[in-house]
């Protein structure tokens, strides 16, 4: 792999293009964050943290930081599962199958979020049965899981895939043959190996979970302080024309993602560092 | 490819693949078929009607001319980026690398508010703006902007890992053979990369046609002037047009499915690609 140096190099076109780059980037992304970040500094420190800690963005932070975080897991978990079959086992309609794992990736959030309202509805498909059983789902905190979990499926399946493939067959009898069960091997030679990727993938879900809106509006109920998730009481205090506590609030999730995507650079890096 | 010997006792086999079974199915399938089962409750005669009805014809329009905008913008962005992230190493490119991918970790809803923040009637431009006649928030360029901000990643990020694993031989062949930078850029480089830049298209034309929370912020979900169809799916359904909402959803859908199939057959030529 070679990549030429800036200067000399016998190709042009450097200059222009990173112009071009950095121009994109600064009008479309920089710019306007930092407009983001500006107004929010226009009023004192004292009524920036007035304004993130009212007991309602409070309790619209905690529902969301912990409902993305339990999503994030159930994901991880079915990641597993849906990974190592599709990757490990043969079986007839398993490429379809595979290819529907992208299904919420490509699904746009408002149609998710409408039909996964209609299908655990107190009336729905799923929800009609749920009930009976003295489980509600639609308009609960349940219901605001559920559609993350949605979400967060293919991050963390995708994430193991490419890793579960490339586990190399031998190691595992290598380990058996030292006389190790099959449980044993997989918890103490497959699970290491696959570890950093299952947590890049829970953090990717975790991260769009936290700002997901259009799939979650409209199973949650939006009831302040029980079901109303942080990005959707941005879009209130907005609508309200309270302007400095929607971005008080925005700047908060904001740092968020910026802090996750640090994460992520780590725990890429020690996911390479392991593949070596 | 053969498939890998498995370790696992029959018994343990089937449950596992049962089970994935049950969670694709209650998950991804189950939702999938209930989109045109609603979309079709009354029959076809409603669904069509519901898709023809002036603000859908409205709704679809608007959304093919914001996806007809910010889909090629993003696509230049990504060729110049991978051009110059992808060909040169210099320092702090890492940072830039970054920095393109913060709007995927960005809430929609903050990205639209953003927009609202520069250019809405009280900020200093959007004032100016609207003193010459122009509208940007609750208005078609909002839209496009809030769109093009939460795609600008795709095309790049497929792109800059590809060009810098293809390295730089080829197109310094080229010059030396006497080709300026646009004949080797279109004979050289662009071919190289088709099907990822397709790719990139693919996702990038998805997002597009379906963003929901950003172009909620700023569009005022004006019937028939500002409404894009996920918008118009949102105030059909929120007006117990459920059938209604569900055909607009179904289109969506379809939309959806297609760009699956699509990525199906381009990761497999993009694959290629890579050396």
């Amino acid at each position: 792999m070679r990549t030429a140096r800036v200067t000399p190099s016998l190709l042009p076109g450097f200059g222009p293009a990173l112009g071009v780059t950095l121009l994109g980037l600064s009008l479309v992304v920089l710019a306007p964050l930092a407009t983001l970040l500006a107004t929010s500094l226009r009023g004192s420190p004292a009524e920036f943290l007035a304004a993130v800690t009212t007991p309602r963005v409070l309790a619209a932070l905690k529902l969301s930081f912990l409902l993305s975080l339990g999503a994030a897991a159930v994901s991880a978990l079915l990641g597993l599962l849906l990974g190592w079959v599709l990757v490990r086992y043969r079986f007839p309609g398993r490429r379809v199958l595979d290819a529907l794992i992208d299904l919420p990736f490509a699904l746009p959030t408002a149609v998710a979020g409408i039909t996964l309202t209609t299908l655990y509805a107190p009336n729905g498909w799923l929800g009609k049965p749920l009930a009976a059983l003295g489980v509600p789902v639609a308009f609960t905190p349940l219901g605001i899981g559920v559609a993350l979990v949605f979400l967060g499926i293919p991050f963390t399946v995708r994430t193991l895939q490419p890793v579960l493939a490339s586990l190399d067959p031998e190691v595992e009898d290598a380990a058996a043959s030292l006389g190790a069960t099959r449980v044993e091997t997989v918890r103490r030679v497959l699970f290491p190996e696959v570890l950093p990727s299952l947590l890049t993938g829970a953090t990717l879900a975790f991260a769009r979970g936290l700002g997901e809106y259009g799939s979650v509006v409209f199973i949650s109920g939006n009831m302040p302080m029980k079901t109303e998730i942080a990005p959707l009481l941005v879009m209130t205090k907005l609508e309200q024309y309270d302007v400095a506590g929607a971005t008080a609030l925005a700047v908060v999730l904001l740092v968020s993602s910026f802090l996750l995507l640090l994460v992520l650079n780590r725990l890429e890096a020690w996911a390479e560092g392991r593949r070596r | 490819m053969s498939a890998p010997r498995s370790r696992e006792p029959r018994a343990v086999r089937l449950v596992l693949i049962g089970l994935a079974l049950a969670a694709i199915g209650l998950f991804l399938l189950v939702p999938l078929a209930a989109v045109f089962v609603e979309a079709f409750r009354h029959g076809t005669g409603a669904w069509l009607a519901a898709v023809s009805d002036p603000d859908a014809r409205h709704a679809v329009k608007l959304t093919l001319l914001v996806a007809a905008i910010a889909v090629p913008v993003n696509a230049a962005f990504g060729l110049a980026a991978g051009w110059a992230l992808g060909k040169f190493r210099f320092p702090g490119r890492n940072l830039v690398l970054t920095l393109i991918d913060l709007p995927f970790a960005v809430s929609p809803i903050v990205a639209g508010l953003v927009f609202v923040l520069v250019f809405g009637r009280s900020s200093l431009l959007g004032g100016w703006l609207a003193g010459h006649g122009i509208e940007v928030v609750f208005a078609v360029p909002g839209i496009v902007l809030a769109t093009v901000f939460v795609t600008f990643p795709f095309v790049a990020r497929e792109l800059v890992p590809l060009m810098q694993s293809q390295g730089t031989d080829e197109e310094e062949a080229a010059r030396v053979l006497g080709a300026g930078f646009f004949k080797t850029f279109l004979r050289v480089t662009l071919p190289n990369v088709k099907w990822a830049l397709l790719y990139g298209i693919v996702l990038c034309t998805a997002r597009a046609v379906g963003e929901f929370g950003a172009v909620s912020v700023v569009s005022g979900h004006v019937r028939g002037a500002t409404n894009t169809l996920p918008l118009h799916v949102e105030t059909l359904y929120n007006e117990y047009a459920t059938q209604g909402a569900f055909a607009a959803a179904s289109l969506l859908t379809l939309v959806a499915l297609a760009a699956m199939l699509a990525k199906a057959f381009l990761s497999r030529h993009a694959g290629e690609e890579a050396p």
